[in-house]
């Protein structure tokens, strides 16, 4: 009950909240309602503009873009948070290890991410994703994005966790015969939990946005209706000179609302976990 | 006879700057004893750079020393094994300064109680734990319906360092190291936890080490004091007369400086040199004479030794050359010289 | 010029909150002749800090002026409109806020955080001008004038302290109001703050406003004395009268419990709590504390009355002396 009551007074989180769920809802019924097969090639007559039979009309490759749309956010977004909650799994473990032991264990997680970090990210999944080109599938997509969304969630858990460290109830924790292992888990997770739920939407923001622009350069898996992939064939096809703005507007409008909706979601996190921005006491 | 817990010729240096080449000396040469046969109220009060809180954290082991050892029951802590630190950590406890930021704010304060008590294996059962949680609070005036299964922010300052005293109490210690226990606390109740304090003495047989700023709570339930400079100890004895009669030009500096309630005795103009710029500290010689206003010559060139000015007196300047110098090490026998006792007999309570 | 510098006539600032309505200062009245120091004492929660705020305009919703007049020099700050009372600010009246050395910006040299003052109300000074008052200012807080150029993690509390100082009053303030200034600070540190800041306002003719709990500081910092429960003053008088002869029983509770040299384990405290101020007990918001509390003290609240010339108290009979 006080949960509901924060959000309605929290309006970038109420409002994220309902668009996320909306493109869950829209994503989860859709593929029970919509026969998801229409989503591959050769379901449909091609380039058909909305219709009563194709609301949201066919693509070239014969695809019903209504059936793309379902299929692809569901995609879309499971690759993003695959590889988002891998990101910060690995980060978060990382980042305790670094912060709270310190010494050599530190200082080398902290040179290797920092070197990793200024290495240019889509250069270096451009060239493991067209390494694999051929057998890419969605999972591959997940794992291949997952291989650059850790570090930054490792820098910043280790600086939360560093400046937690120091504070009177750790001592107090160790006073009671505490070990630091169970004062990592006890003590300080719990107290991370707001921030890490920020830190998980942005991992998952991050995950999307990668994902996208490799397909939308042709590397992703090549079969499947994701989001990007869908902008890739459209370009593929040239759909803005053959005016098949049904075409163009399907992916774009659905990839706007998911990151209005994370955005939005981050903004009211970050009121949440940071008291000093909230508007009311 | 060995004191439970011991500083000996400890050293703390923190290394910091680029290169590690800018370092703080916080303590120099120190000795402090405490948990001895009688059980006292040790007060160690200096401002903030004395290394008192230093002192604290070392006395507890989380932070080691630079130089020199620090012993529980004549060993050498760092080199122990791992059942003497089981055996530290219950006979050693401490009370905090910050009553809110002892509290883990996810947990209710019931956590800080229930935490040593499972992780010693003080209780069999769930009744047992709840039985001894319940008796712990009472012990410290608190009532557990009151305070039990609530968050830190609903109880007061006062309660929550009361809660502090009942956990540190739970393990039965013979040591507690009390840093700053009332410096957050309204003047108006800082009384019940002082008196508390003097109770753990008197009728439990605790030793207590008070680190503090406030001259004035020391000199209440404090036996002797120990002044600290710039991580050097400046004078030490008797709490009494230090304080009614400073003989460091610092600890004079210091106790002209208190604040005390009353509109007819204000603070006259200062002895000390006055200075607005940030001072640095003399790498030989007395640490305070760039701002003694008795300094000479003598004072630029060495650190001064202690001087026994009384049989429960030293003080650190050469000022009382004529008095017969002491060791740093032998520091502890001018504290508890003068029999102090308030009734109640000095044997512990239960082992 | 003499006489009466400010007048507080019956202020009410409350705070709106979800469970109801904390008033946390419910009809305090006093006067501060030109000159003098005030101090306003009490207890965390008291609401001493927020009258600080009030006085300078600064309280946000959900806290708001209810009710009540802050005359300086005839002037209600209280009603002023918004642009006024911002022109008023550091010109006529200033604050140090609690905490205020920690609020001083860690990117900007402490010379341009007093100019940003300077220049805020329209002073047109050029630059030259505008160095020689740093100049001038730090010299008089008692700093070096090289502090202009540094950063405020390179100095010590104090000198922290004393920037916040200088900002106060480089316009020129008619009155300051420190609040809690020393807290944080050793107590050598505080003496010599607090002796600078006395000497500046003796030596500037700027009345002042000290607030905070600790009553021997106030015992040797200011002429007036206000003491201040849940909201409401309970005394109030010449600092020498409050202390020798004081009449509210807890006044008389706040200075037993202050440890004095020679009394030597003799200390004691006031028991119970600071009530809720957002559901205050009946009558005298005191009396649920009070050793002296009888049955008419839960029904009516005493008002302030002035029992001696000069020295105010809000007590019934049975309670006073």
């Amino acid at each position: 009950m006080r949960f509901l009551n924060y959000v309605r007074r929290n309006k970038s989180l109420g409002a994220g909240l309902i668009i996320l769920v909306a493109l869950i809802l829209f994503a989860s019924v859709g593929r029970l309602v919509v026969d998801t097969e229409r989503a591959y090639p050769l379901a449909t007559p091609p380039n058909r503009s909305p219709s009563l039979a194709y609301p949201f009309g066919t693509d070239s490759q014969g695809r019903d873009l209504l059936a793309v749309a379902v299929q692809g956010t569901y995609l879309t977004s499971r690759i993003g948070v695959t590889a988002g909650v891998i990101g910060l799994t690995v980060g978060v473990i990382l980042g305790f290890l670094a912060a709270y032991y310190g010494g050599v264990l530190d200082t080398t997680i902290r040179w290797v991410v920092d070197v990793l970090l200024t290495v240019p990210g889509l250069l270096v999944l451009v060239v493991i994703a067209s390494t694999i080109r051929r057998g890419m599938s969605v999972n591959g997509m997940a794992l291949v994005v997952a291989i650059l969304a850790w570090m930054w969630p490792t820098r910043t858990v280790r600086s939360q966790v560093l400046s937690l460290r120091e504070r009177a109830f750790v001592r107090v924790a160790k006073l009671s015969g505490m070990s630091s292992l169970e004062i990592i888990f006890r003590e300080l997770m719990p107290n991370l939990l707001p921030y890490l739920g920020a830190a998980l939407v942005g991992s998952v923001t991050g995950a999307i946005f990668a994902s996208l622009g490799l397909e939308a350069l042709g590397l992703g898996p090549m079969r499947e209706p994701t989001l990007g992939m869908t902008i890739y064939w459209m370009m593929f096809y040239s759909a803005f000179v053959r005016g098949l703005w049904w075409w163009i507007l399907v992916p774009v409008l659905i990839i706007l609302f998911i990151f209005v909706g994370l955005f939005l979601v981050s903004a009211g996190l970050d009121e949440l976990a940071n008291p000093r921005l909230r508007r009311r006491v | 006879m060995t004191a439970l817990l011991q500083l000996e010729n400890v050293t703390k240096v923190y290394r910091g700057g680029l290169f590690r080449r800018r370092s703080t000396v916080a303590l120099e040469d120190s000795h402090v004893t405490i948990g001895g046969e009688r059980p006292t109220i040790l007060a160690i009060a200096g401002e903030s750079g004395s290394g008192k809180t230093t002192m604290g954290m070392l006395l507890l082991g989380f932070i080691g020393p630079t130089e020199g050892r620090v012993l529980f029951g004549g060993q050498n802590l760092w080199q122990a094994p791992k059942a003497t630190w089981q055996q530290f950590r219950r006979e050693v406890q401490a009370i905090f300064q910050d009553p809110f930021e002892v509290y883990n704010p996810f947990y209710k304060v019931d956590h800080v109680l229930t935490v040593p008590i499972a992780k010693f294996g003080l209780a069999k059962s769930r009744a047992q734990e709840r039985q001894l949680v319940e008796e712990a609070l009472i012990n410290v005036g608190l009532r557990p319906e009151e305070t039990l299964g609530r968050y830190p922010h609903q109880l007061s300052g006062g309660q929550r360092q009361r809660i502090t005293i009942a956990r540190a109490l739970l393990l039965n210690p013979k040591v507690i190291i009390a840093d700053e226990p009332v410096s957050m606390i309204d003047a108006s109740l800082r009384a019940t936890i002082l008196r508390s304090l003097q109770g753990l003495k008197n009728d439990q047989g605790i030793s207590i080490l008070y680190i503090t700023h406030d001259l004035a709570t020391a000199y209440h339930i404090c036996e002797d004091i120990m002044i600290l400079y710039l991580g050097s100890v400046v004078e030490a004895g008797d709490v009494e007369t230090v304080i009614t009669e400073p003989e460091h030009p610092y600890t004079r500096l210091l106790v002209g400086s208190i604040p005390w309630p009353d509109p007819n005795r204000r603070w006259g103009h200062a002895e000390e040199v006055a200075k607005g710029k940030a001072l640095r500290m003399a790498t030989s010689g007395c640490k305070f004479a760039p701002r003694c206003p008795h300094a000479f010559e003598m004072c630029h060139l060495a650190r001064p030794p202690l001087y026994r000015t009384a049989q429960s007196r030293a003080v650190a300047c050469y000022l009382y050359r004529e008095s017969p110098m002491m060791e740093g090490s032998a520091i502890s026998t001018v504290l508890g010289v003068n029999e102090r006792g308030n009734g109640s007999s000095a044997t512990r309570a239960g082992l | 010029m003499s006489g009466v510098l400010l007048q507080v006539r019956n202020l009410q600032v409350y705070y709106g909150t979800d469970a109801g309505e904390v008033k946390a200062v419910d009809g305090v009245s006093f006067d501060l002749p030109r000159g003098l120091k005030l101090g306003l004492v009490g207890e965390s929660g008291c609401g001493k800090s927020t009258m600080a705020m009030s006085m300078m305009r600064l309280i946000k919703p959900p806290g708001r002026i209810v009710g009540g007049q802050i005359l300086l020099d005839g002037v209600d700050l209280a009603s002023i409109p918004e642009e006024e009372m911002r022109r008023r600010r550091m010109t006529d009246i200033s604050l140090i806020p609690q905490g205020a050395m920690n609020s001083l910006s860690p990117v900007a040299r402490v010379r341009d955080q007093i100019i940003d003052g300077i220049k805020d109300h329209d002073v047109n000074l050029d630059k030259a001008d505008l160095h020689r008052r740093v100049q001038e200012v730090l010299e008089s807080v008692d700093l070096d004038p090289d502090v202009a150029d540094m950063f405020p993690h390179e100095l010590s509390g104090g000198m922290k302290q004393r920037v916040c100082v200088a900002i106060a009053i480089v316009l020129r303030p008619k009155l300051i109001i420190a609040d809690e200034p020393t807290s944080a600070l050793d107590v050598v540190v505080q003496r010599q703050v607090m002796q600078t800041i006395e000497r500046l306002q003796e030596e500037m003719g700027i009345s002042m406003i000290l607030i905070g709990h600790d009553m021997g500081l106030m015992a040797q910092s200011v002429d007036l004395l206000a003491v201040m429960y849940a909201g409401r003053l309970a005394e109030l008088g010449e600092v020498h009268e409050v202390f020798a002869r004081p009449i509210h029983p807890y006044t008389r509770l706040l200075i037993s419990t202050l440890p004095t040299l020679g009394q030597r384990g003799q200390f004691s405290g006031i028991p119970g709590i600071t009530p809720s101020l957002l559901e205050p007990p009946p009558g005298c918001l005191f009396h649920p504390r009070c050793p002296k509390a009888e049955p008419a003290c839960s029904e009516v609240c005493p008002t302030l009355i002035e029992e001696r010339p000069g020295h105010w108290v809000a007590c019934h009979p049975n309670g006073r002396a």
